[in-house]
């Protein structure tokens, strides 16, 4: 705890309070572990909700009356760059969050913009994805199939998007608050967020992409 | 402040008590989840993409290294562990996990035996003449 204060004080920031001494014994828990529970139950009810969403794709995604099937759509050289921005947004989160419970301010500022471009990618391409899909008369009144299709794969990207906002939002808190308790307790429920949005793509790209392209 | 390369920020000197029993992770366990999570993601391209399984059975195999993706995602980057601060979100972690089961078993269960009892359409339209 002193080496914890003295560095903090090197690095500029105010001296941290007792939150960083994680739950010994009894006693109240720490305010962070407090929060970070809540907002993991916020985040397994989010799953919840993608879960009757994945139901429901997989009860319809053989019902494409006539239209186009996952087979014809889904591009799979696609499907992997997103996976891989998403993957490697997800690792540069959790760099930038370990920088600035360490105070490192740079370090933070770099794996945020890193994390923000790869998501903004990721969000790029999945829009051009929906465009093309569109544009050949697969958008989501064309058939049951893409209906569910668009509602669930469209729901990731508004949470991705969502994440963005929240993302810019944070690292300015960041860059006008410091490394107070307040921000880097904000910053952990952000990378919580960002880490479950990649769980939900992984379900996405196996069950929905891959399978779906066989 | 000088900047620094995320790379150095999390390898150079540790912390007390950031160290590798820190309950919100390392540089190294951030790693470690994400070389794990690209093998794992490479193993569902190849399996989707080769004859390397058995056909029919490609839709399970995808299906198991998703779970097993997630649980690479749960532990090394949301810190799902079974430490003593950590018994509160295994335990929701278990409850969403049935509420998911039973969402989605119960749907294509229930979806797929209407299917089944559903007359064929052309019946259907048949007795409605």
């Amino acid at each position: 705890m002193s080496a914890h204060a003295a560095t903090a004080q090197l690095a500029g920031a105010p001296p941290t309070t007792a939150e960083n001494t994680a739950g010994s014994g009894g006693g109240p828990a720490p305010v962070r572990i407090v929060v970070a529970y809540g907002f993991w139950i916020f985040l397994l009810s989010d799953i919840i909700m993608f879960s009757a969403l994945f139901a429901t794709y997989a009860v319809l995604s053989g019902q494409t009356a006539g239209g186009p099937s996952g087979r014809e759509l889904f591009q799979l050289r696609h499907v992997g760059v997103e996976t891989l921005c998403l993957l490697f947004s997800s690792y540069t989160c959790g760099l930038g969050f370990l920088a600035i419970e360490r105070r490192r301010m740079g370090g933070f500022y770099v794996s945020f913009a890193l994390t923000f471009v790869l998501g903004a990618t990721f969000l790029g391409l999945e829009i051009s994805e929906f465009a093309g899909m569109i544009a050949r008369g697969a958008g989501p009144s064309r058939s049951a199939f893409l209906s569910a299709f668009f509602s669930l794969v469209g729901l990731h990207g508004i949470h991705v998007s969502a994440g963005l906002l929240w993302l810019t939002f944070m690292t300015l808190q960041a860059a006008a608050k410091g490394p107070r308790d307040f921000v880097r307790r904000r910053l952990l429920c952000f990378s919580l967020f960002w880490h479950a949005l990649d769980i939900i793509w992984v379900a996405l790209m196996s069950l929905v992409y891959l399978i779906g392209a066989r | 402040m000088k900047e620094r390369s995320p790379a150095q920020a999390g390898s150079s000197d540790q912390l007390p008590g950031m160290g590798e029993n820190d309950p919100l992770g390392s540089f190294a366990s951030y790693t470690l989840g994400l070389v794990f999570a690209l093998l794992l993601t490479g193993a569902s391209f190849l399996v989707s993409q080769t004859h390397l399984l058995w056909a029919p059975g490609v839709p399970a195999g995808l299906a198991v290294l998703a779970i097993a993706q997630m649980g690479v995602h749960l532990v090394f980057f949301l810190h799902i562990s079974t430490g003593a601060d950590n018994t509160n979100n295994v335990l929701a972690l278990a409850f969403g996990l049935l509420i998911v089961t039973l969402v989605v078993s119960g749907s294509l269960w229930i979806m797929a035996n209407l299917n089944a009892n559903m007359m064929p359409l052309s019946t259907i339209l048949e007795m409605q003449r």
